[in-house]
């Protein structure tokens, strides 16, 4: 069971980088608007869009 | 009943004249202004808005009409000061600026004025946060003056905030630090649990002891950020609530969360005893989580400075140095400045009148309905509307120093020092923490005196058997879950105590403006005579109209004229007689347009003439909303009957209480009387509801237990109501008491189990029969178990069908 001295404060490590990663993600804006990229891959940008008469983007 | 409106989905009552044609089928709208922007969005291929959005699209208007793309309102943000000071270089020649776009509901909004705005020549990069509705606007000043972009923003039914986005930073940083707490307790809850689980276990296998020392020393690192980083708001709000002398509920939350922490890195420390880092993250996770959603709801309301930012217009006609008058942004202002304001505009700021006698509004700043006459060198208020003729104001107070902003402070004020959460906490609650701590004592001295070795063990086991979570987790947590369901049936609770108030409710008032009707006059007919087009007829009306200050006119305004009336003279009572395109009209009154014919039930006829006889006639009303009568027979279903309170003539709501099926009606009302009735009302027992547009009702708004704004009301009222309803429709109302109860029905359960749960468990733990593992793990099984129980209102089952659901039926019917 030595083994655990080990894994027990590598979860510890992981805890910290997760926090990490989590605390640059919210900095960096990555939750400061959840519902628009949802919608940002659905209307791809270089469709053409119907009623243009013929031009496109 | 025809469907809503195709734009902006407001109830249409069938007769509006105007359509769209998209994919081939004629949409109705319910008024031209929406026509414009929904052509303007197909001519610019972007029907697609339409397909996506999950709200309806902002109704154009509101403010002085405006033509689609018109730009000149904002020439003043092209002068060099003004735009060093919305904008910022942004390399390359560009420039880079942040707008607050007003009306930005789903993400589909932000998806329409992202294409708009790319398809101008020297827009670089636009990117909309419809969350926070700020939009970042990268462009080529070479190319593009931003008065175009503004100008374009604003023919959609958007209008842009320049510079002003002060507010939602504050809000965007709130929300960050929100967020980081949340996942802080979030991770470190997941963590701790684990190492828990491993003690637990420990505890019954038996464990090495190095092993468990271990654990409980990385369960101390996990759950060390959790309390004293996540779980700071408590602490600070329950010394703020100390300090203040009323105990809200942050400070048994904090004591829990405090307590249990010490006392576990005691333990830890000395290795003996037990420890709760498990529940103590648990704990803060949950009440954070509640809060972060509430949170979410109180910035969609938005705050106040920013509801005041949009009231004051956004630039103003100076007199320049040689007498000219030139148009500068609001900030530019300053004391001393001599400044036009037109018929229907805003005043930019405090001064004295300059010009002639003038009619003002200063509903919003008094909560006077009336107009009110001031005289030349009176002091007037930023936040009037003009109603008269154009007048000249000599500025004394601009910005910050204006009367209307000392009013946002006193209402930031009035918000931040009652935090909704710790309003809505039960005292109940309060008092059996007093109790919890009480017991905790005697269990103590009586085991001290018993058994010195074993009192630390068995009190902590009271105070964490006993642990206030589930009890105080019970209304939070049966609120939030309410709150979240009422927003998505269109409902937004800005103040979660509002929620066990509305279900208590036993009236629900009305003001008839706006809430049960449209609000503002209407041209709801057009019946022209044989043979003559009824949008010409229209639009000579309208030409007409532009020249008149009668309130009936502005159901003309912002349709489109043919051209500008000539030789116009008024003829007070009767109506207008002017020239267009040549020809000499009449509009007005019936007799006076020599329209023999009787008078038009539900509204006011006005008849439009030349010498040739009559050309059409019009009705205009104030039109009772389609869906009214069916939702005050649901209120009175539920217990809620309906009553008006209105400031309007009796004329005026007898028709339309009639129409409504509303028997208990009072007309005429000053605001004072207003709450007064109000008043007589809460004394005899009743609790009220108060449904409101905001601007001549904010004391009764104010005195009502649960007050209930318009979405189409001002920003101002939005921000001191305590819900506002989305969209044009007054079912969410009904929905909403029905939800509401629900919640409170799920709250007493709640609030009776952990109550049950520790009359059970106390005494067991204070006879020393509870080991403080077995008292932590009941505690969190407890508390588990009344957030699941919350759980259950999110997926409530669906009682009446959604609003858009019922409309279409009835569409179709």
């Amino acid at each position: 069971m030595n083994i655990l001295y080990l894994l027990i404060p590598l979860t510890l490590a992981l805890v910290l980088l997760a926090g990490w990663a989590f605390f640059w993600a919210v900095n960096s804006g990555q939750f400061d608007d959840l519902d628009s990229p949802a919608w940002r891959i659905l209307v791809d940008d270089g469709e053409p869009t119907r009623d243009d008469d013929g031009r496109r983007e | 009943m025809a469907g809503p409106c195709f734009h902006c989905g407001e109830p249409l009552s069938g007769r509006e004249p105007w359509t769209v044609r998209l994919e081939g089928e004629e949409r109705p709208v319910c008024c031209p202004g929406c026509q414009a922007v929904a052509e303007l969005i197909r001519d610019s291929g972007l029907a697609d808005f339409y397909r996506y959005r999950t709200a309806p699209g902002s109704r154009p208007g509101g403010g002085p009409a405006q033509a689609p793309d018109d730009d000149a309102p904002w020439r003043a943000f092209d002068r060099p000061g003004m735009l060093d000071a919305v904008s910022a270089p942004a390399g390359d020649g560009t420039r880079a600026c942040t707008l607050l776009v007003e009306g930005v509901r789903c993400a589909a909004c932000g998806w329409l004025i992202e294409k708009r705005l790319e398809r101008l020549p020297g827009v670089r990069e636009v990117r909309v946060n419809p969350a926070t509705a700020r939009a970042r606007l990268v462009w080529d000043p070479s190319i593009l003056p931003l008065s175009r972009a503004l100008g374009a923003l604003a023919g959609l039914g958007y209008r842009p905030h320049p510079g002003d986005t002060a507010p939602a930073d504050v809000a965007l940083r709130e929300r960050r630090g929100a967020l980081r707490r949340l996942g802080v307790a979030g991770l470190g809850m997941m963590q701790a649990m684990m190492y828990a689980v491993a003690l637990y276990a420990g505890a019954f296998q038996g464990m090495d002891a190095g092993i468990e020392q271990l654990l409980r020393w990385v369960s101390l690192l996990v759950a060390t950020p959790v309390a004293l980083y996540s779980g700071w708001p408590f602490f600070a709000g329950a010394w703020r609530d100390l300090r203040a002398g009323r105990p809200g509920m942050d400070v048994p939350v904090a004591l829990a969360v405090g307590g249990a922490w010490a006392a576990s890195v005691l333990h830890t420390v000395t290795g003996t005893g037990e420890v709760y880092f498990d529940s103590v993250s648990m704990f803060v996770f949950l009440l954070s989580l509640g809060r972060f959603l509430e949170m979410g709801a109180r910035h969609r309301t938005g705050s106040t400075r920013d509801a005041l930012a949009r009231l004051l217009p956004q630039s103003a006609r100076r007199r320049g140095a040689g007498g000219e008058w030139e148009s500068v942004a609001l900030p530019e202002l300053a004391a001393g400045d001599r400044v036009q304001v037109r018929h229907g505009e805003t005043l930019p700021a405090d001064g004295r009148l300059a010009s002639a006698a003038a009619r003002l509004g200063e509903a919003l700043l008094t909560g006077e309905s009336r107009p009110r006459v001031r005289a030349a060198g009176e002091p007037v208020l930023a936040g009037s509307l003009n109603l008269g003729d154009p007048l000249e104001l000599e500025v004394e107070r601009t910005g910050a120093d204006t009367r209307v902003s000392a009013i946002g402070r006193l209402l930031d004020q009035a918000q931040s020092e009652r935090p909704p959460l710790a309003a809505a906490a039960d005292r109940a609650a309060r008092w059996f923490v007093l109790g919890v701590l009480a017991a905790a004592a005697c269990t103590w001295f009586a085991w001290h005196a018993l058994d010195p070795a074993r009192a630390f063990e068995i009190t902590l086991a009271v105070l964490v058997v006993t642990c206030p979570c589930a009890l105080s987790l019970a209304t939070p947590a049966a609120m939030t879950a309410a709150i979240g369901h009422l927003a998505r049936r269109g409902l937004l609770v800005a103040r979660a105590g509002a929620v066990e108030r509305l279900a208590h409710a036993t009236r629900i008032v009305f003001d008839k403006t706006g809430t049960l009707t449209r609000g503002q006059p209407r041209l709801t007919a057009v019946e022209p005579a044989p043979g003559v087009d009824p949008e010409q007829a229209v639009a000579v009306a309208a030409a007409l109209e532009s020249a008149s200050e009668h309130p009936l006119a502005r159901a003309f305004a912002g349709l489109a004229a043919a051209g500008t009336p000539e030789h116009v003279v008024v003829h007070p009572g009767l109506g207008v007689e002017g020239t267009v395109g040549g020809r000499r009209y009449r509009l007005g009154r019936p007799d006076f347009a020599g329209d023999a014919r009787d008078e038009h039930a539900g509204g006011t006829r006005v008849a439009l003439s030349n010498e040739d006889g009559v050309l059409a006639r019009f009705v205009i009303a104030d039109a009772l909303r389609p869906e009214v009568p069916r939702e005050v027979r649901r209120l009175a279903a539920l217990g809620l009957p309906a009553a008006i309170a209105s400031g309007d003539a009796p004329d005026a709501v007898a028709p339309i209480a009639a129409a409504a099926g509303v028997a208990d009606w009072h007309a005429g009302l000053a605001p004072e009387d207003k709450l007064a009735r109000l008043r007589a009302l809460q004394a005899a027992g009743e609790r009220v509801v108060m449904v409101g547009d905001g601007v001549n009702d904010a004391p009764v708004l104010a005195g009502a237990d649960v007050s209930v704004a318009m979405a189409a009301g001002t920003p101002l009222a939005h921000t001191s109501a305590d819900m506002v309803l989305l969209g044009e429709s007054l079912a969410p109302l009904a929905d909403g008491v029905a939800a509401a109860r629900r919640a409170l029905a799920v709250t007493r359960q709640n609030l009776y189990w952990a109550a049950g749960y520790n009359l059970v468990a106390l005494p067991l733990a204070a006879t020393g029969w509870v080991a403080p593992w077995m008292a932590a793990l009941g505690m969190s099984a407890s508390s588990l178990l009344v957030v699941l129980n919350a759980l259950r209102l999110g997926r409530a089952p669906r009682r009446t069908p959604a609003p858009a659901a019922v409309l279409a039926q009835e569409a179709g019917a």
